[in-house]
């Protein structure tokens, strides 16, 4: 995949942001020096970014976190090092938004300095799986109310249609028809397909682009 | 198409919640269980319901008091501290017979403790809660597919028997997230002639109330709600039992614990150690009958719990002590992993293996 130098991953919780993040943060350290991940979730104090800490570490990408993320302490906040995301042009960012449109509104802080800037995708996170976005039309609200708490309009959609461990080949196929439907109203392409990696050779003919993923590991 | 859907434990409990017809939901938020008013949030004002976030805890169970007095399907749900709080309203709720889904999505205490997943709240879940002489039905999910089955359950068991259900999870139940499908049979709501729901000049006045001035009077509603409580341990108790049948050491665990003793019974049958697990359903009516059937063949019983040991004395009590009866537990959040648990088993098998 061709990155811009901020890559913000924002949609609905639980559609799989986090495990993106992780995942391409992996792919873009192959290609990149210097790489980033931006947990700027203010919402949710489990499945971070920063349970994937060790794996960072051995890539020599950093992490940019709340030092509560993933700690016992339930406070909203942001990271200390929150302006490297922006001040320091030669860093490449994954940022993981969390948190719906209220996670989005910590974004907003930074949408002046991205969007003057202006090399970054700001990509949604699509599930048709998830109970609260099963068809384009709920899925684009979502969508609004994002850009809406954050200031920033998305430029392409991801789609990430999953069951977790019981999701078959078939499932993500069938998903095609909601993430275009979902490109139709929003008028936006879907810029990336992500499946777990066991359906990625099976899948990897009739989907373009495709990621296959190894998926974050559960704290337990 | 799959017709599953991926849901985590809180929104499993909301969604099935709106399924079984419940319309009013009154909560004040606390981690782990949040989503579950984040969904309600979302989603009542869509369906003509009412999702109202109350000033506290103790606002929004006599909240649930007055629609359940109308003879509305209603919940509240919370998480370990904000229950305490709705202690009171529990036993109002029991005294006035009126029936409630209360869910705890438990984290580790006691006081403000953590937001870790824990099991201590056993002894206030099945003990009443509040004041008095009353239960809870007491409900223990092990999987997402449980947190929305045993909600529906909840209300249906809530309505017949006038009283009120409790969904007792945990915080893993309440945030992991796997394949769900909502494909119910809710059977049609009872017929509720006690409401208070206007006489139309067409009948006396009902009156809900949990108040007794005259001591004989209150004996005899205490010993009508017994009666009824013994109809529900004869009927509506729940458990599973795995590999016991020719158990010599019988786990005893719920929701998160039973998932990691399972995987600890199947560790011990590879090495030729004959483990079973006894996994309560309801925790109030507790299952007696397994624990006493696997008195007669089992060499002793484990209970593992995210606690310091409560349901152990339920077990003492359900096998009549026949069989020494051992803990194996974590706490304040921690989880007791498959390796502690199978380590538990090998110790009282004798260790020899």
């Amino acid at each position: 995949m061709n990155y811009k130098r901020l890559t913000i991953l924002c949609g609905h919780y639980g559609s799989g942001k986090t495990n993106i993040a992780v995942n391409m943060a992996f792919d873009l350290r192959m290609q990149r020096e210097r790489v980033a991940v931006a947990d700027l979730d203010i919402v949710n104090p489990y499945f971070r970014s920063k349970d994937s800490l060790k794996d960072f570490e051995e890539r020599g990408i950093r992490l940019i976190c709340s030092d509560f993320a993933s700690s016992n302490v339930d406070l909203p906040s942001m990271p200390a090092d929150l302006y490297s995301i922006t001040d320091d042009r030669g860093l490449s960012v994954i940022l993981d938004i969390g948190g719906d449109d209220r996670g989005a509104l910590a974004l907003g802080r930074l949408k002046e300095l991205i969007m003057e800037e202006n090399d970054y995708e700001m990509l949604m996170v699509i599930n048709r799986f998830r109970p609260l976005t099963p068809d384009a039309e709920s899925t684009v609200e979502v969508m609004r109310e994002i850009e809406y708490a954050c200031g920033i309009p998305f430029s392409g959609i991801i789609n990430n249609s999953n069951l977790a461990e019981e999701t078959t080949a078939e499932d993500v196929l069938d998903s095609m028809k909601y993430a275009e439907e979902v490109s139709a109203l929003s008028h936006l392409p879907v810029v990336l397909t992500t499946v777990k990696e066991s359906l990625y050779d099976e899948l990897k003919d009739k989907i373009h682009p495709l990621m296959g993923m190894t998926l974050q590991k559960k704290p337990i | 198409m799959s017709d599953k859907i991926l849901m985590k434990g809180n929104e499993a409990i909301a969604e099935a919640a709106i399924i079984a017809g419940c319309r009013h939901y009154f909560g004040y938020p606390i981690t782990p269980q949040t989503e579950i008013a984040a969904y309600m949030a979302k989603k009542m004002p869509k369906i003509g319901g009412c999702f109202l976030q109350a000033e506290s805890e103790i606002a929004a169970i006599n909240m649930v008091y007055g629609v359940s007095s109308a003879g509305k399907r209603v919940m509240t749900s919370s998480s370990s501290p904000g229950v305490s709080l709705k202690g009171e309203g529990l036993s109002y709720l029991a005294g006035s017979d009126l029936p409630a889904l209360i869910v705890n999505v438990q984290r580790g205490g006691p006081g403000l403790g953590g937001i870790q997943p824990s099991q201590s709240d056993y002894f206030q879940s099945t003990r009443g809660g509040g004041h008095g002489d009353y239960h809870m039905i007491v409900l223990a999910p092990a999987s997402v597919q449980e947190m929305a089955d045993l909600t529906v359950k909840g209300f249906e068991l809530a309505d017949t028997y006038r009283m009120t259900s409790m969904i007792l999870a945990d915080g893993t139940m309440g945030q992991m997230m796997e394949p769900v499908s909502l494909d119910f049979d809710v059977k049609p709501e009872i017929e509720k002639p006690w409401a208070t729901t206007g006489t139309k000049m067409a009948r006396e006045h009902n009156i809900v109330n949990s108040l007794s001035l005259v001591p004989e009077e209150l004996e005899e509603f205490n010993f009508k709600r017994y009666d009824r409580y013994k109809v529900i341990e004869e009927n509506e108790t729940m458990f599973e039992e795995y590999m016991t049948e020719d158990a010599d050491i019988v786990l005893a665990a719920f929701g998160i614990a039973a998932r990691v003793s399972k995987n600890a019974v199947d560790e011990a049958r590879k090495m030729g150690i004959k483990a079973g697990l006894i996994r309560p359903i309801t925790l109030w009516p507790f299952p007696k009958a397994p624990f006493k059937a696997a008195a007669e063949h089992c060499k002793a019983f484990i209970s593992v719990e995210l606690s310091m040991g409560q349901m152990i004395e339920d077990v003492k009590l359900a096998s009549e002590c026949r069989r020494p009866v051992y803990l194996c537990n974590r706490a304040g959040g921690m989880i007791p992993d498959p390796k502690q648990v199978l380590d538990s088993i090998i110790k009282v098998n004798g260790g020899n293996n």
